[in-house]
């Protein structure tokens, strides 16, 4: 199985981004996780099931109830996971770019 | 296209390592960080202060699409003109703690230039943190976007 394709594919989605930082935040059952999404509820549940299966969240039997947690040494492996960061540096460095060659050639031109 | 900026993070460690080649002289990127009016043009910000020597200080304000405004600041530790800046961040007003910039400009050729930016942050966990929040925002921005993006075509 190739996880990494895996896990890019589970977070390329944005409800399952959004599950996952919900998650992140504090251990949820999947009827609290469902509750913050207009979705149906089984819905909510194939997402559940696709971030499980590639080890991005676990399940905790509490009681008679199973909680989602994220699962911490996995998503410290997702590189991917900052590269919203790097895109942000990228567009900024991109701009600071763009912004000097214009004073470049208005200072040229004077 | 090859990506220009790259960002070298290892796990368990609470600093990163950013850097980025440019098509531009050295003296002229390290213009785009002494000139306010220049700051405000790239970083998108309102340049409340820029004291560009050691021991100097910046205050820095954003306002986001809602109207919402955000601080930054900090303090020149080094400022060494086409060499090195290091220097303090800091975001007013939030839990994130401040973060040590060494930033170091290097020459290439005489048309090009590379940016070597070494952040610090006072924890793993806080690094962590900063590094994941842009994926927070950027689903908000997905959320937005899909919005506007509905808004058209109905």
């Amino acid at each position: 199985m190739n996880l990494r394709r895996d896990v890019f594919q589970a977070i390329a989605d944005p409800t399952r981004r959004a599950i996952l930082l919900l998650v992140a935040a504090q251990s949820l059952t999947a009827g609290a996780i469902a509750a913050n999404f207009g979705t149906a509820r089984p819905t909510v549940s194939k997402h559940l099931q696709i971030l499980t299966e590639c080890e991005l969240l676990k399940q905790e039997q509490n009681g008679r109830e199973i909680f989602y947690h994220i699962n911490a040494k996995n998503m410290k492996q997702v590189a991917d996971f900052i590269e919203p960061f790097r895109k942000m540096w990228d567009d900024r460095f991109n701009v600071l770019e763009a912004v000097m060659k214009a004073y470049q050639k208005k200072n040229k031109e004077h | 296209m090859e990506r220009k900026t790259k960002i070298n993070a290892e796990d368990g460690k609470q600093d990163i390592m950013i850097t980025r080649e440019f098509d531009l002289p050295l003296e002229l990127l390290f213009k785009a960080f002494e000139e306010p009016e220049l700051v405000a043009q790239w970083m998108g910000t309102k340049v409340l202060k820029l004291e560009c020597k050691k021991h100097g200080s910046y205050q820095f304000e954003t306002t986001d699409n809602k109207g919402n405004k955000h601080g930054f600041n900090g303090v020149f530790h080094e400022f060494i003109p086409n060499t090195k800046i290091i220097r303090t961040f800091e975001m007013d007003s939030v839990p994130f703690g401040v973060q040590l910039e060494i930033t170091e400009f290097e020459k290439l050729t005489d048309d090009t230039s590379k940016l070597n930016m070494h952040v610090i942050y006072e924890s793993v966990a806080q690094r962590d943190e900063l590094l994941k929040l842009p994926f927070a925002q950027g689903l908000n921005w997905a959320h937005n976007r899909l919005e506007e993006l509905l808004k058209t075509l109905k």
